[in-house]
């Protein structure tokens, strides 16, 4: 119920973002859309921790920052690969592992991977990762494990 | 402050502009299909944030920006996914991600 609570006014900021009137016609049938798209995605049972895992909001933001500041560092490393005059690439794939225990975990995990420029899950599976990778060393950075442990901390669970 | 706004706000808009160029020469210069993969999340990344951020800078502060804010959110949501399914794809049909600097324009035909 909280959870339905929750989704409804977060569909209620956006839709005022998005229109940015306070006409009570158009604030009215906001609500009425709102409400309508809440009781539809209840029926279809989406409104669960999986389906909108606000749960997660929290230790999300105080995970954002430092997968920024890895973006960052990954963009200039594969800019400096494209722009060098000469290609030398050492790209490979391989298998990392993965201790997140729930689906969305998995997708934080396997997001924040292609989210980094240089490196890009190709496929998941519960326990680990196929990642490939423009060079070899970010591959490495992967196995050491500190994203794993980071995201493993946003999912909360021991 | 108005000029140092200004300031930051257009060296984000060309840092952003550059990164894109940066990215699609990346998909001409680079080899194959997964390390194009890579120079295509740059203009996902840093492409559209920094450019996001100058215009975040630019406008007033208000709805606008938390429109560009949104617009932000959905991009850092899909964009991965859609790399995700291209890469998988390719794997499911069946190129090889460990080919190196290979080019893989004449592999598929099998």
């Amino acid at each position: 119920m909280g959870r339905m609570i929750s989704l409804a006014v977060v569909l209620l900021c956006v839709w005022f973002v998005l229109s940015g009137s306070t006409d009570p016609f158009l604030l009215a049938s906001g609500v009425v859309s709102v409400l309508l798209v809440v009781i539809i995605a209840h029926r279809m049972g989406m409104i669960d921790e999986e389906g909108f895992p606000i749960q997660l909001l929290g230790r999300v933001v105080l995970y954002l920052p430092w997968l920024v500041c890895q973006i960052a560092l990954a963009n200039l490393a594969v800019a400096r690969t494209i722009l060098a005059p000469s290609m030398k690439i050492d790209s490979g794939s391989a298998w990392v592992p993965a201790s997140q225990k729930t689906p969305v975990g998995l997708v934080v995990f396997a997001n924040s991977i292609t989210l980094t420029p240089g490196t890009v899950s190709l496929s998941v599976l519960e326990d680990r990762i196929h990642v490939h990778a423009l060079s070899r060393k970010s591959l490495e950075d992967l196995h050491q494990g500190e994203m794993d442990r980071r995201v493993s901390a946003v999912e909360g669970r021991r | 402050m108005n000029i140092l706004i200004d300031a930051v706000s257009w060296i984000a808009l060309v840092t952003g502009g550059l990164l894109m160029v940066t990215s699609a020469l990346g998909m001409v210069r680079l080899p194959n299909l997964f390390t194009r993969l890579h120079a295509g999340s740059l203009a996902d990344t840093g492409g559209v944030g920094l450019i996001l951020l100058g215009l975040i800078l630019q406008t007033e502060p208000g709805l606008n920006t938390l429109k560009l804010l949104l617009i932000g959110f959905v991009l850092f949501l899909t964009t991965p996914a859609a790399s995700h399914a291209v890469g998988h794809a390719a794997l499911l049909g069946g190129l090889s991600p460990d080919s190196g600097d290979a080019d893989d324009s004449q592999s598929t035909n099998s």
